[in-house]
């Protein structure tokens, strides 16, 4: 598997081709269905977010909390299709890629390829796998979300798969 | 009539609801690890790679299987000859909450449906009760996650419904929603009752020993037919492809009415957290 590093650039983005696992390394935020309703929401309102959307890649993901002397609890991926009418406006501001798992909509595909942005899918269940990948976790913003907050993540050897790529390609599809 | 203390109950009830949030079941691992080494698609071997050494690091180091630690659901057969001293549906409820706060699992479970304020120790939990012969009490404890619980559903078919075309619904929906309920499944079908009773019927189905078929012939037509259709779909694994789709099918009936024919389906994602015990 190819090592792949977050910020993603984006002839990093447009050399991924769908089907192909690789490993993550680097920044991203998470964010679920709470945090997405309110980040469109303040959008909607001209506010100012608790993170930088442009350039960024979005963990569907609530993790279980963190146990004493680790970095993060159980952290996989969360359903990603109940995200799919926040992606187009998202993507609008600069979020290049998401990591989640399952199918996406019609609507996703269009947007990614109009945007030239990239969806990842991983594996569900896997939330104790998943919490050794992790390098550094920290609170950006929604604190009263609880598990819906939105949290800062360094992945470490984090593996995904390109399921829809830039050119709007979906694995899901094809396989 | 036996007696027994509902803080008897709520002690063993809390050792399980605990086992359950950090071990996969173990008819479940085995044959995870026996499929691993039949599979030939590359991204099979991948997902259920990851998902063997997942358990290990979840048993080993506590951490929870998964992040979603479910809502909790109690399933009680209570023998007809056991009385319960004691108010147990506040302990079932203390159970939960204190397993949740003390083992850093996350507490899911909103307060209201619109509201949707955390109750952040992950109660109520859903309890159900059957009344059986005997002095036993047995309980199960499942914890359900909602990727594939969102991935469930309950339809009510003619009662003229064919049993190919209860097959084609149930393998369709499958077909739709399976990839995104984390695979390899366990199936859970429910048929007959009523709307409710169909839905916990497919709820107890799942509970059943993985290969254990129905007794009765026709159901255990439908649970072979359904399961070589699903493993058919090249969902697979993570549905990353692969013929692991489904460990398993159970189908669980009950009478029903002359004018109906209730459908349900249960999908059980690959985090198999369920144990019983009998008191």
């Amino acid at each position: 598997m190819r090592k792949i590093y977050l910020p993603l650039k984006d002839e990093v983005i447009e050399d991924l081709k769908v089907g192909e696992w690789v490993r993550l390394y680097g920044e991203c935020y998470s964010a679920r269905d709470a945090a997405h309703k309110r980040i469109v929401e303040s959008l909607m309102r001209g506010e100012k977010l608790p993170f930088q959307l442009e350039g960024s890649v979005i963990y569907y993901m609530g993790p279980s909390p963190t146990p004493p002397g680790r970095i993060i609890g159980a952290c996989g991926p969360t359903t990603s299709m109940r995200m799919d009418p926040y992606v187009p406006i998202l993507l609008e501001k600069g979020v290049k890629g998401f990591i989640g798992k399952g199918k996406r909509g019609e609507e996703v595909r269009t947007a990614i390829r109009k945007y030239k942005g990239i969806y990842f899918a991983t594996v569900g269940g896997a939330g104790a796998y998943f919490s050794e990948r992790i390098k550094r976790f920290q609170l950006v913003g929604y604190e009263d979300l609880g598990p819906e907050a939105i949290y800062l993540l360094e992945l470490y050897d984090f593996p995904v798969m390109v399921a829809i790529d830039s050119s709007g390609r979906d694995y899901y599809l094809e396989k | 009539m036996r007696m027994v203390n509902a803080n008897e109950i709520y002690e063993k009830v809390k050792e399980l609801i605990e086992y359950v949030n950090f071990n996969v079941r173990d008819d479940v691992l085995l044959e995870w690890k026996r499929k691993r080494n039949e599979e030939e698609n590359i991204n099979a071997k991948i997902v259920l790679d990851i998902l063997i050494e997942n358990s290990q690091i979840a048993k080993e180091k506590k951490i929870p299987i998964c992040q979603d630690c479910g809502m909790v659901l109690i399933f009680i057969e209570k023998g007809e000859d056991v009385c319960i001293e004691g108010p147990i549906m506040d302990y079932l409820n203390k159970a939960v909450r204190e397993v949740y706060l003390n083992n850093y699992l996350r507490p899911s479970v909103v307060k209201d449906p619109i509201i949707r304020e955390n109750t952040f120790d992950n109660t109520p939990p859903i309890v159900h009760w059957d009344y059986i012969p005997g002095d036993n009490l047995k309980i199960s404890v499942m914890i359900k996650g909602f990727g594939s619980e969102n991935a469930s559903m309950v339809k009510m078919l003619l009662p003229t419904t064919s049993e190919e075309e209860i097959i084609n619904i149930v393998v369709e929906h499958v077909k739709n929603y399976g990839p995104n309920a984390c695979p390899p499944l366990i199936i859970g079908v429910g048929l007959g009752g009523t709307m409710e009773k169909a839905v916990y019927l497919s709820k107890k189905a799942i509970m059943r020993p993985l290969f254990k078929r129905n007794d009765k012939e026709h159901l255990r037509r439908l649970e072979e037919e359904i399961l070589r259709r699903v493993n058919d779909l090249n969902i697979g694994p993570g549905g990353f492809g692969g013929k692991l789709t489904a460990l398993d099918v159970f189908v669980e009936s009950f009478p029903t009415h002359i004018a109906g024919l209730p459908l349900a389906v249960t999908l059980q994602c690959s985090a198999v957290r369920w144990g019983e015990i009998v008191i």
